[in-house]
């Protein structure tokens, strides 16, 4: 045995080793800025990309079009999400529907962003409709194909006990099924969470006027590095936290689960 | 009480039907403990998963309380080799499955039904805490909590080791004698079926027949090491050693 450490100790241990490596870039990049081994509008130092996130932050500029981005980010999540998980569900429970959607959608599931992209903008023109319906584009497969799959791998002993109980075909879906499908559909979340933040990039870049892909955009053409900077970093972070709220979420439904975990 | 007349069950296996069971006769009385011994292959598993109505392909009249079996049902409890809980559920919503523990008396039957199988104070554990004794008896009392008229176990205790393994067999004997529900218990396990029958039916294998009927006339609470008992375990491995030298000589007219 180890000698006992709380859970609260260990977790702030954890929190400060995952902190080492950015922490050390961080300073060997201001000290590369500092010394000059670096050209300082192509990277700017640290200190000047803060400044530049304060006042951005500061002026409002910054979460107005956070604001806008996250908007665009979320519909298109939870229409296209939405989708996946209904036809994940639906394709999952019968062979026939399998048959005659899959291989449908698993043609459409290989076409890159940048490819349909020209087209949505034709069809639906410059507006929202286009760029959200290209992040749904993006969320849906993640989803689909996870709780597809989550669906398929339920445990046949199970099935028989579910038999041999009596369960109604309602009670199966909803206790055996769902909750057995549970851990994939949960990957699927936080795969299509992540496409739609790429999505969205792709979907900002293509021609806007708000949002935290024009602002990367827009400080291109003006060689405005620290802004971009403050755009990248502004992505990391919302994926970072979208992606630890789920795995609360997640960590709160599947607390059932014997979770392997490293060592040392 | 359960009436199996000339059944006969044949699987389709790639290189020609396989006789899985020919013939079986056997009468089952109401609260009767009844095991099934026999070498792999004999078919006892097979005879069980038609008892419990998850096999319905069959020749042959197999009746419950005078009623052909169709299909699984409450009125037959399974327990399998493994427990087979669902495993994120906690033990009481595993014995309450789906039945309401909201219900009043479904959540008063569940903690009778967990003091019974001697789990009280785990009613809040998950699966994977549990030994694979206690998670057995969790499954134990997810049958019972049926009222089944009859309990089918399949090697229920095959996988434990040899000290939970003869502790459970008291607390399954504890729970028959309280329960007084109809017990059908295969094992591979000759003092297993000596220990807990009442009847101890020796099967033959390919094809799966009964090849004896043993009764064992003991009184519970049985002790394995008296001379009575010692005496039957050797009656009931002299027929299981006549098994094992190939098929006897009443079955092989019709070979």
């Amino acid at each position: 045995m180890r000698p006992t450490r709380t859970a609260s100790s260990v977790r702030i241990v954890n929190a400060l080793v995952g902190m080492l490596l950015p922490v050390s870039i961080l300073i060997l990049w201001q000290l590369a800025s500092s010394r000059g081994w670096v050209n300082a509008v192509l990277v700017p130092p640290p200190k000047d990309v803060a400044t530049e996130f304060g006042d951005m932050l500061a002026s409002g500029e910054l979460l107005s079009h956070l604001g806008v981005s996250a908007r665009r980010a979320l519909l298109g999540f939870l229409i296209g999400g939405g989708l996946g998980l209904a036809a994940g569900l639906w394709v999952g429970f019968s062979l026939r529907t399998e048959r005659l959607l899959d291989p449908s959608l698993q043609l459409l599931r290989t076409l890159p962003h940048l490819a349909v992209a020209p087209l949505f903008i034709l069809w639906f023109g410059f507006g929202e409709t286009s760029k959200i319906l290209l992040i749904a584009k993006g969320a849906f497969f993640p989803l689909y194909v996870n709780t597809f799959l989550g669906v398929r791998s339920v445990d046949n002993p199970l099935f028989e006990v579910a038999r041999v109980l009596q369960f109604t075909r309602w009670q199966t879906i909803r206790k055996l099924i769902l909750p057995s499908a549970l851990p994939s559909i949960f990957l699927g979340v936080r795969l299509s969470i992540a496409v739609s933040w790429l999505g969205l990039v792709v979907a900002e870049l293509m021609g806007s006027s708000s949002g935290i892909g024009y602002l990367i955009d827009d400080a291109r053409s003006f060689s405005l590095t620290s802004v971009i900077f403050v755009g990248i970093i502004v992505f990391a972070a919302v994926g970072k936290l979208t992606d630890t709220l789920v795995k609360l979420g997640e960590a709160k439904l599947l607390g059932w689960r014997d979770t392997v975990r490293g060592e040392g | 009480m359960l009436e199996i007349e000339s059944l006969n069950k044949t699987f389709a296996a790639p290189s020609g039907p396989v006789v899985a069971l020919r013939d079986i006769r056997l009468t089952v009385g109401r609260g009767e403990f009844v095991t099934f011994i026999g070498p792999s292959g004999c078919g006892k598993s097979t005879l069980l998963k038609i008892v419990a109505g998850l096999d319905t392909v069959y020749e042959g009249s197999v009746k419950l309380n005078g009623e052909r079996i169709g299909g699984p049902g409450i009125d037959k409890g399974v327990i399998f080799q493994e427990p087979r809980l669902f495993p994120w559920l906690t033990v009481e919503k595993n014995v309450a499955a789906n039945l309401s523990l909201r219900n009043p008396e479904v959540r008063k039957r569940v903690g009778e039904l967990l003091e019974l199988v001697r789990l009280q104070g785990f009613e809040k554990a998950y699966p994977r805490e549990l030994s694979g004794g206690m998670a057995q008896r969790v499954a134990i009392a997810r049958a019972l909590l049926r009222n089944p008229d009859i309990l089918l176990l399949d090697e229920p205790f095959g996988a434990l080791d040899a000290f939970t393994r003869s502790h459970m067999q008291e607390v399954l004997l504890d729970i028959w004698q309280r329960s007084k529900t109809t017990m059908l218990f295969v094992t591979h396990d000759l003092d297993e079926a000596v220990f807990l029958g009442q009847r101890v039916v020796v099967m033959n294998p390919r094809p799966g027949h009964i090849r004896s009927v043993l009764d064992i006339d003991l009184p519970y609470p049985r002790s394995r090491t008296g001379a009575s008992f010692q005496e039957l375990r050797a009656l009931v491995l002299g027929e299981f050693e006549k098994v094992e030298k190939g098929p006897a000589v009443d079955v092989g007219a019709g070979i």
